[in-house]
């Protein structure tokens, strides 16, 4: 099959001859090896890298949520002292928020958005690079703290004046917040990058009402990074000038109004959160109607109840601070806001539902996520809705009900929404299936391991034990149902079900990568237009653009519509569709080119961040490397000249010969 | 409002449709330092109850005139308006909200 | 076979990505000035013994400045309408005044700042002073960004070795450049004229 055969041929990218040197330096050239990687601006090997770096974090901030699960498995904790302790909850929050969820969220967005909309890379190849070398630079400076005198631990929310010098006399702040500013700007360039992409560069025919609802979801996300970043920016400024430059925001005893920064932190924070689980509802979408066998009920509603997320999340902030003092007027509007938005999301959850019903349901591993993201993120949304009563909400503030709350819409939404993407796109990605057996124990134990960590949490909340202390003690536990040492026991045998989980998953990952077995071009029977190129794609993607005539484009070229019967019949295969490409291939693809500027600009910052908390000699020699680098960067058209391209020459390219 | 919808090209080519003459922009740059002078002399003439409000829409009119005019937002694709007012609307909502439970309007 | 070229074909929307992606940008900075400008707001009368701003604001001076940043502006636009017509000549010539009015402010920040730093406003003095230098230092060095990318522009013109399509380059730079203008104008107005 032709297919099959090219696959090798298609790696080959293009060769590209630098004849003119742009500013100071040749572009790179090398299509092998690490050069490939580290200075490509392909969006796929983008997205695996954003991917490889969020699962990384994974690992390291799941390590922490095991030894803070260790230290609270029984009274008096001996595991970790409360300075350390500290630290490891606040690492422990950060990592999985800004170096796990949102990176990889990126990456799928990376990997799939142009591939969903029908195009070739995304709208600016070179500052999508520099998106993933700033959030990796930035992740690594923020844990470098650990090495340099202690990481930040005033929470993952920073209250101030906890952050302030005094109270947080090591650099761990201040590395905090240069890191997590760095990891913004990373963000802003992937939301400004992605938003365009998906406004410019559909294929033809595919209007906003045509593009696959993961496009879509990740594209209300990008809209919410875009407005949210630049809030946390300005708080993170705010505190790093206070922190190192001597400002008083926060200062008290200027007449600081602490609440600054809480609202600040949280106008970011709430937008936050759907950024966190929308990515999650985007891949369930895509996931639930390829294996129910229907259409996604209701794809109007799904967009527009998640533009309404995207909207009313931004009115919603101050709920985070009902225990604050923020007067009766704030709390009962804000009280209000929040039962509001509890209604479009379960729109989706009505959607969902209704799509599996009277569905041919398969249970496939990344369909057992699915159902088992709509059950535990339902939960986690009803005890979301208790917060939303102000009196309630008082009562629970600040201890392990409200972290029962959020892990079971963060692990069950936004995790197990990945984890279904990762079973129904590893044959896309790698063109290897995940081993589906290993799958199913993969599944069970992270959903028990999960039940068991975070469901117990709800009593111990409720019973009054709070969060973020290093020690509980047996005097005060409690007997009976009630007793805190025997649910804190139960969550900490629970975490490590849990790690023991996604061990297997990373177990499957290996296996299946040294398994020869292909996976078929298109083992679910999918409905969008990712699934209609080879596995993995070209480093063009597509043969020729598509032009689009309907939602789900790909199932509606597999089949017809039976006009008697009013059933689906199939006219093509997968094979047949993607030999009609390959016929009708486009000559002469030229890919944007390879550049060294996105990882020497991103390399700059840190450095004057880092000059920034200890010699501003430093700083001054990061900014000259960010200014060479810019104008570098400025000078360098971001695909090659024609002249560069050998395809003019008569031997030709891989790619030209793809062509025939 | 005139926005140009129908057109297709890259705005490159066909900015000679969208643009101003240069008269055009002197007047509106005019019309600027005039309202200038004028949100100044607030400073030195009482303008009674209506100095808050007035020196507002002064800014405000400046505000549009330099964004419709000298950015072209006018004359432009309504998409760069709808990327621009959406940012812009919020972040006066968010924000007017956030000093709000500062009781910042009621002092 | 048609020959494609992975940016050369026409955009979905048909307007251009570096446009649309500059826009949103600016959509962004809305977001980011609003919230200095907030924290100023809050901010501004809580001076702890220093002085208030109606003790050291000059505001003839930062008038003069202001126009000055508004002019700019036209002077501005008046590059963009010249690179279109390709006038390459006339474009150097109005973006180095751009350039150069652009200084002149940012000159005019530098004095002010001394001045105020001199009559006891420092950074640490008080919540005014860190929220107004926070917020006023945030835009100059918007328009210190400005300068850099017009005076880098003037230079590679010079050497017509600019990449993509020179009048787009100059108007871009131009929306940048009228953004900071605009936020100057809400400054100038919330900051400087309405007394606290």
């Amino acid at each position: 099959m032709a297919i099959i055969e090219r696959e090798t041929e298609v790696m080959v990218p293009v060769t590209v001859t630098p004849t003119s040197t742009y500013g100071v330096l040749k572009r790179p050239v090398s299509a092998t090896g690490w050069r490939a990687w580290v200075f490509t601006v392909d969006h796929k090997k983008l997205g695996l890298m954003y991917g490889a770096t969020a699962m990384f974090f994974f690992i390291v901030g799941g390590v922490e949520a095991l030894l803070i699960r260790l230290q609270l498995a029984a009274p008096n904790g001996k595991v970790l002292n409360a300075d350390l302790y500290n630290q490891m909850f606040t690492m422990h929050a950060t990592t999985m928020v800004f170096l796990f969820v949102m990176p990889m969220a990126a990456g799928l967005a990376n990997y799939f958005i142009p591939l969903q909309i029908g195009a070739r890379d995304v709208a600016f190849p070179r500052i999508n690079a520099l998106g993933f070398w700033l959030l990796l630079f930035g992740g690594i400076f923020i844990n470098l703290s650990w090495f340099l005198g202690g990481a930040a631990d005033g929470g993952w929310f920073m209250y101030a004046p906890n952050s302030g010098p005094v109270f947080s006399p090591t650099n761990g702040i201040d590395f905090w917040a240069f890191g997590l500013q760095i990891a913004g700007i990373a963000s802003l360039t992937g939301a400004i990058n992605l938003i365009v992409t998906v406004l410019n560069m559909r294929a033809p025919g595919m209007t906003l009402m045509k593009m696959p609802i993961f496009t879509w979801m990740m594209t209300v996300v990008q809209f919410l990074l875009l407005f949210a970043v630049p809030v946390i920016t300005v708080a993170l400024f705010l505190l790093s000038f206070q922190r190192n430059f001597g400002a008083r925001f926060f200062d008290v005893a200027a007449g600081a109004d602490p609440l600054l920064w809480q609202h600040l932190f949280w106008i970011f924070g709430h937008p936050e959160v759907y950024i966190l689980v929308l990515p999650a509802f985007g891949i369930v979408s895509e996931v639930l109607p390829v294996f129910s066998r229907k259409p996604l009920f209701g794809y109007p509603f799904v967009v527009f109840s998640g533009a309404a997320i995207g909207f009313v999340g931004w009115g919603v902030w101050a709920h985070h601070m009902f225990a604050s003092g923020l007067g009766p007027v704030s709390v009962a509007v804000f009280s209000l806001t929040t039962m509001a938005i509890a209604v479009p999301t379960g729109v989706k959850i009505i959607n969902w539902t209704l799509t599996m019903w009277g569905g041919k349901l398969y249970f496939s591993t990344a369909m057992k996520f699915s159902i088992g993201l709509i059950v535990l993120f339902t939960v986690g949304g009803l005890s979301g809705v208790t917060h939303s009563v102000a009196p309630s909400d008082t009562q629970q503030t600040d201890t392990y009900y409200i972290v029962a709350h959020f892990h079971y819409v963060l692990f069950g939404g936004a995790v197990l929404g990945f984890f279904s993407g990762f079973y129904y796109w590893w044959p896309k990605m790698f063109g290897k299936m995940l081993n589906e057996k290993l799958g199913g124990w993969n599944f069970w134990l992270m959903v028990i391991g999960m039940n068991l960590t975070f469901g117990p949490m709800h009593i111990l909340g409720l019973q009054g034990q709070p969060r973020r202390m290093y020690q509980w003690t047996e005097a005060r536990a409690g007997e009976g149902f009630f007793n805190l040492a025997f649910w804190n026991l139960i969550a900490s045998i629970g975490s490590f079900v849990l790690a023991v989980g996604i061990l297997l998953f990373l177990i499957n990952v290996v296996i299946t990568a040294r398994n020869p077995t292909k996976s078929p071009l298109d083992p679910w029977n999918s409905r969008s237009l990712e699934w209609m190129t080879s596995n993995p794609p070209k480093e063009h993607n597509f043969d020729v653009i598509p032009t689009v005539h309907h939602l789900d484009e790909f199932f509606h070229r597999k089949y017809e519509e039976d006009s008697a019967t009013h059933t689906m019949r199939q006219i093509a295969t997968a094979e047949e569709i993607m030999a009609e490409q390959e016929r009708n291939a486009d000559k002469h693809i030229h890919m944007p080119s390879p550049s060294y500027w996105p990882i020497v600009l991103a390399g700059a910052v840190p450095i004057i961040t880092f000059g920034m908390i200890f010699s501003h000699l430093i700083a001054v020699i990061g900014g000259v490397i960010l200014l060479f680098a810019a104008f570098g960067w400025a000078l360098e058209p971001s695909t090659a000249p024609e002249s560069d391209f050998e395809n003019n020459s008569s031997q030709g390219t891989a790619l030209d010969k793809v062509g025939h | 409002m005139t926005t140009d919808t129908t057109h297709t090209a890259t705005s490159a080519e066909h900015s000679e449709n969208h643009g101003m003459s240069t008269a055009g922009y002197i007047r509106i740059a005019a019309i600027l330092a005039a309202i200038t002078a004028l949100e100044v002399s607030t400073v030195y003439i009482d303008f009674g109850p209506f100095f808050l409000p007035a020196l507002l829409i002064m800014m405000a009119v400046k505000f549009v005139m330099v964004v419709s005019y000298f950015m072209h937002l006018k004359f432009d694709n309504k998409i760069f308006s709808l990327m621009f007012y959406a940012g812009l609307i919020l972040a006066v909502g968010v924000y007017a909200a956030f000093l709000a439970t500062f009781k910042f309007f009621i002092q | 076979m048609t020959d494609a070229v992975v940016h050369g074909h026409e955009s979905s929307t048909g307007i251009s990505n570096v446009k649309l992606g500059m826009w949103a940008f600016l959509g962004s900075e809305c977001l980011l000035f609003g919230g200095l400008i907030s924290t100023y707001m809050l901010y501004r009368g809580r001076v702890t013994g220093g002085p208030r701003p109606a003790q050291i604001f000059d505001i003839p001076f930062t008038s003069v400045s202001s126009f000055v940043l508004l002019m700019s502006s036209l002077t501005m636009v008046l590059a963009v309408s010249a690179a279109h017509k390709n006038e390459d000549r006339k474009t150097n010539l109005w973006l180095t005044v751009t350039a150069l009015l652009g200084a002149t402010f940012v000159g005019g920040q530098v004095y002010e700042f001394t001045a105020f730093y001199n009559e006891g406003l420092g950074f640490s003095t008080s919540l005014f002073g860190s929220s107004f230098y926070t917020l006023t230092g945030f835009h100059g060095v918007h328009v210190t960004v400005g300068i850099i990318m017009l005076m880098a522009l003037v230079g590679i013109f010079k050497r017509s070795e600019v990449p993509g399509k020179k009048a787009e380059v100059v108007e871009m730079i131009g929306l940048y450049w009228h953004f900071v203008d605009i936020i100057w104008i809400i400054i100038f107005t919330l900051v400087y004229l309405i007394p606290v």
